[in-house]
């Protein structure tokens, strides 16, 4: 876990970054990220992992999907450190990958819990989670603690 | 290809805007094509070709609204040289005018950025609440993975803004005309991680237009005509976290597809205009293109083989990086590469130019349009 904002008795808190809006296809991810468990939606026919979360299956446009819990590991493919973020919010440097899960899928997220400076391409990481401002979490990954470094 | 104009200024701004600029930018590349606005039928814009015919009071029967980000131009020039061919229309006119820099004095103009409101869609769900700074991020992504993956390094993106640097001083509308050297670039802030703000374009005020027509009709107009010899377009992702492979953009098809239809190969290119938003974007243009192999565009562009008096003659307008950057740069790609071919360019002119490609890049990587140009003599 990182950075999980004090809860104040009464206020509401204020959302410190861009928080995602909710589609119909993807409320089933967002609720689930309440309880911080990370689903994956497959698509049955083609058995495959699909990522980002849609109405129709990318390779076959069917519409046979299921969600199934993700173990939340990965890799680092590549990433950069901002150093000047456009969300005064944020203060930088922090670190922006695209992570390659081992489900076959790439998403954008943090690396957090590990100074930019020591991030690599190809580092292993796993899910980690920031709260949102309204009870859900966005996923966020964190180094594993092997590190295989270089291409994959 | 028979009419171009463009405008930017070493102050990185321009008087008019909107419509008037994209009016006055008409009005001078119909005048160097010898052609008024009467002979015109077809028309392209990248925000509404009917808003622009209805300010212009014309009534194209070839219309085309095409945005893929900064190389819309090029599928313009792609989409009007099928026209005409079709029979479609007889004159093209493509138009764009963007004023960032004097908006943002004047307090107006579109803010975009991560607190825009906007409804569920990929981007604001899956990227945008991780901070990525746009449109920089992306391309960084795309660097920090090229060097992981093949070597490259800061200098050698930093050479690129050097050499690109060295035809600037050489264009008196360019933003930037001091010599610039590697040492300047990796000392200059870093934005995002490789990229320093030296490897990053302009934003300044800018606009061009060009005309088009058939060949046939090309041959007793003012000045010699510029051929489209092949032209190719493709993409792949919208987002950067939907890219294949950061290090191969869709312009190794679009590039592929318009030689081949140029019957033209990547050794008989006298001049190339890529779009240079940041240095990487130019570096993977190198690869891409087949001007060297994949990785090897770092060692390439070493010793200065895209500056003045280098091999391949590379944005000797002074590019996105030194000359202009409104925001979506294609169009000035266009116009250089036509004002080269005709021999117009003064100091800065490539001896003997005959074959010029013009490589537009929109959005983040993601939609690559290659036009293959050349003289009566490559016919």
């Amino acid at each position: 876990m990182s950075q999980t904002p004090a809860q104040s008795s009464e206020e509401k808190p204020k959302p410190r970054r861009f928080e995602p809006p909710v589609s119909p296809a993807t409320q089933a991810f967002w609720d689930a990220t309440r309880e911080q468990k990370f689903l994956l939606q497959w698509c049955t026919d083609c058995r495959k992992a699909i990522f980002f979360p849609r109405e129709v299956c990318p390779s076959c446009l069917g519409s046979s999907l299921e969600w199934k819990e993700s173990a939340g590991r990965g890799r680092v493919y590549t990433y950069t450190v901002e150093y000047r973020p456009q969300n005064p919010n944020l203060a930088g440097p922090y670190t922006v990958a695209l992570i390659d899960l081992e489900e076959g899928v790439r998403m954008m997220s943090n690396v957090v819990d590990c100074d930019p400076d020591r991030v690599s391409v190809g580092m292993d990481v796993g899910i980690a989670w920031e709260a949102l401002s309204d009870g859900r979490h966005l996923p966020m990954f964190a180094p594993t603690g092997s590190t295989t470094g270089g291409d994959q | 290809m028979v009419g171009v104009a463009d405008d930017a200024s070493p102050t990185g701004e321009l008087e008019l805007s909107g419509r008037a600029l994209e009016a006055r930018m008409i009005s001078e590349a119909l005048e160097d094509a010898g052609l008024t606005l009467a002979d015109v039928d077809g028309v392209c814009h990248a925000g509404s070709s009917m808003g622009l015919a209805e300010f212009l009071g014309i009534h194209p029967r070839f219309t085309d609204s095409t945005n893929t980000g900064g190389s819309s131009y090029e599928v313009h020039v792609e989409h009007a040289a099928a026209a005409i061919a079709a029979g479609l229309c007889d004159v093209v006119i493509g138009v764009y005018a963007s004023t960032p820099r004097s908006d943002r004095k004047r307090g107006g103009g579109f803010r975009g950025g991560p607190g825009m409101m906007m409804g569920p869609n990929p981007m604001a769900e899956w990227e945008m609440p991780y901070g990525l700074r746009m449109p920089m991020g992306p391309y960084a992504m795309a660097a920090t993975r090229h060097m992981s993956q093949y070597g490259t390094t800061s200098e050698q993106l930093a050479q690129i803004a050097v050499s690109t640097r060295q035809w600037a001083t050489m264009n008196p509308k360019a933003r930037h005309q001091d010599p610039l050297t590697i040492e300047e670039v990796l000392a200059s802030p870093m934005q995002t991680s490789p990229l320093h703000l030296l490897d990053c374009c302009l934003v300044t005020d800018g606009a061009g237009a060009f005309v088009m027509t058939s060949a046939e009709r090309a041959r007793d107009l003012a000045r010699p005509p510029i051929y489209v010899l092949g032209a190719g377009t493709c993409h792949d992702h919208s987002m950067i976290s939907e890219m294949p492979d950061l290090t191969v953009t869709p312009g190794a098809i679009s590039g592929a597809n318009a030689f081949a239809m140029a019957g033209v190969k990547p050794g008989d290119v006298d001049l190339l205009m890529g779009y240079d938003s940041f240095t990487i974007t130019a570096l993977l243009h190198l690869e891409d293109l087949g001007f060297c192999a994949k990785g090897e565009g770092g060692p390439f562009v070493e010793d200065g083989k895209t500056a003045p008096g280098g091999s391949l003659p590379m944005n000797t307008n002074g590019g996105g990086l030194s000359y202009t950057h409104p925001g979506m740069y294609g169009m000035f790609l266009l116009v250089e590469a036509v004002r080269q071919l005709r021999g117009e360019c003064g100091v800065r002119q490539v001896d003997g130019a005959e074959v010029a490609v013009a490589h537009g890049s929109g959005m983040v990587l993601s939609c690559m349009s290659t036009i293959v140009m050349g003289t009566e003599a490559t016919l």
